[in-house]
């Protein structure tokens, strides 16, 4: 483990100013563990990207993070309240501050993309049609897929059906925005432009991220910190140039795509 | 000493077939020990069934508090109920009217000949009136319906689980039953007891179309024997079946769609299954039904 590794956080007070914070977080699906003791915390408006192999547990502390898997142990506490243990109905407050975009991108195939992107406002009981559409046009022209909106999911790319899930991630501004691979499938162009939509998500609104990925090239430009989960642990938790000069052969092999490591 | 005396009667021992006899014994034996611990306790297979039957149980109920949940609070996504009546009651219309008219055209075919035998061929109308209210109206039409909505249903939820759109509606703050399972419920609701209805009286006119033109009996003993024998209790009987199936319907089926997992291939057995397990239970729970209902609604007071 690094010298950057993280500290527990269980020792830090439930007021001190942090948006999200996961103690002994604690979680195996059958006989596999996967996540073993996960503390992490995270300031309002802050960045963090999380990288690490496939199949490490990525997703899975995103998700306990919203509340879709509920943790064997330890806590998950999001703008002051704590995730688990909460039945589905009661995640209602935490669900209106953060949203998701999922990996596959999760669109509904019966909807256009233009109501597939509108769907969070319209079930969050707005009826007014004009601001609808002027917030689901910003949102897609955020995303350059205005000209796209009348189509149905199954009509768009890998790539369109991603910025689809951003455009409808970021509409309902949300205090926090779950990234899950939201640059796996574009070209380097679309990439930067989903780069730039999160950066400009934090300066204008002060939106906390949580991004998921295995762009290197983006986190140099997006992260504010980085945690890297390795065999169950966060294995490294600092800022990119913290990253960039970590001796730990494991990490320099992962970001630079060496495959001696696997041992 | 009663088994024994029989072998005595059959003659005295022959050594080697004794030792044969003994040889296989033994045999079994070993083979019984060697394989025992592979089989393991043979309570097993039938409390680990029975185990799977409770947890099944047990998560029907869960399902019907949340439905219970989702209903009383009021959201009810008229705008989804009513494309669910049209997917649902509209498009089911053709499959439940055939259903329907050539069960009540095979029936009378078949009773008539029968009945001529008796003399009374001029009460088929009034056995094929009863039989389609009160049975065969509901329950075909629950199969069809089981087949085509049901099957439906789990391919489109199970669908939506596996790609994570659940999961999607979920991080919406929208509760996957209160959107998924209540519009298609109380579309259920609405449309069996019309699609039961629209079954008995394609049944009846099939019927009667037989009956006259077929055997041309006179259309006015068809009509009379059928109205002297057939009262607003046997067609309450059948849509208050027709109700209870499209309950049973929606729920196994939406059940399973909402636990499929392990992809393409999971949609498909819960599909399956949804199909397979509405069928049985709505048959099984007809006979109940039917003791209860004759109980409320004897036969045969008109």
């Amino acid at each position: 483990m690094s010298e950057h590794a993280a500290t527990s956080p269980s020792s830090v007070p439930a007021d001190n100013g942090h948006f999200i914070e996961l103690r002994g977080v604690r979680k195996a699906f059958g006989a596999q563990e996967v996540l073993r003791g996960i503390d992490l915390s995270l300031r309002h408006g802050e960045t963090l990207c999380i990288i690490g192999p496939s199949g490490e547990g990525k997703t899975v502390l995103m998700k306990h993070i919203i509340g879709l898997i509920q943790p064997d142990s330890g806590d998950v506490i999001v703008g002051g309240i704590r995730v688990n243990g909460l039945r589905e109905r009661e995640m209602a407050p935490i669900r209106r501050k953060v949203s998701m975009l999922f990996q596959g991108a999760a669109l509904f195939d019966n909807l256009t993309v233009a109501e597939n992107v509108a769907f969070p406002l319209w079930e969050r009981g707005l009826r007014d049609r004009s601001e609808i559409d002027r917030r689901v046009r910003e949102a897609l022209s955020a995303v350059d897929l205005t000209e796209h909106s009348h189509k149905y999911p199954t009509n768009l790319s890998g790539g369109m059906r991603k910025r689809t899930g951003i455009a409808r991630a970021i509409i309902d501004h949300s205090e926090c925005i779950l990234y899950d691979e939201p640059n796996s499938g574009l070209d380097p162009i679309g990439s930067d432009i989903i780069d730039r939509m999160i950066q400009r998500m934090q300066r204008r609104f002060g939106v906390t991220s949580i991004i998921v990925t295995h762009d290197m090239r983006s986190i140099g430009k997006i992260a504010d910190r980085v945690a890297m989960l390795y065999r169950g642990v966060l294995h490294f938790l600092g800022s990119p140039a913290e990253l960039e000069r970590c001796a730990d052969p494991i990490v320099q092999n992962f970001i630079h795509g060496r495959s001696d490591t696997a041992a | 000493m009663l088994a024994w005396s029989r072998l005595e009667c059959v003659g005295p021992l022959d050594l080697s077939a004794a030792c044969r006899c003994l040889g296989a014994g033994m045999v079994a034996w070993w083979g019984f020990l060697i394989l025992m611990p592979q089989i393991g306790n043979p309570l097993a297979l039938p409390g680990r069934v029975m185990l799977h039957f409770l947890v099944y149980l047990g998560q029907l109920a869960a399902l019907c508090r949340e439905l219970w949940t989702a209903l009383c609070s009021g959201v009810w996504r008229l705008r989804l109920v009513a494309q669910q009546i049209v997917a649902i009651g509209y498009g089911s219309q053709g499959v439940v009217i055939v259903t329907g008219a050539f069960t009540g055209a095979v029936f009378t075919f078949q009773t008539y000949a029968k009945f001529k035998d008796f003399g009374v061929e001029t009460t088929v109308g009034a056995v094929v009136s009863v039989a389609l209210c009160r049975e065969l109206g509901p329950v075909l039409a629950g199969l069809m319906v089981a087949g085509r909505v049901g099957a439906a249903m789990a391919a489109d939820i199970g669908t939506m689980k596996v790609t994570e759109q659940v999961d999607a509606l979920r991080v919406m703050g929208v509760h996957p039953v209160d959107y998924l399972v209540l519009p298609r419920f109380l579309a259920m609701m609405i449309s069996m007891p019309f699609l039961v209805a629209e079954s008995i009286s394609f049944g009846l006119a099939a019927s009667y179309a037989v009956s006259t033109l077929g055997y041309e009996m006179p259309s006015a003993w068809y009509v009379t024997h059928m109205l002297e024998h057939t009262n607003m209790q046997d067609l309450s009987i059948g849509m208050i079946k027709g109700f209870v199936f499209g309950i049973i319907i929606t729920l196994i089926s939406c059940h399973q769609g909402l636990m499929a997992e392990n992809g393409a291939v999971g949609v498909g057995a819960g599909t399956t299954r949804a199909v397979v397990i509405s069928s049985l239970v709505m048959l099984i729970v007809n006979f109940f039904l039917s003791v209860l209902l004759n109980y409320i609604f004897p036969i045969g007071t008109a």
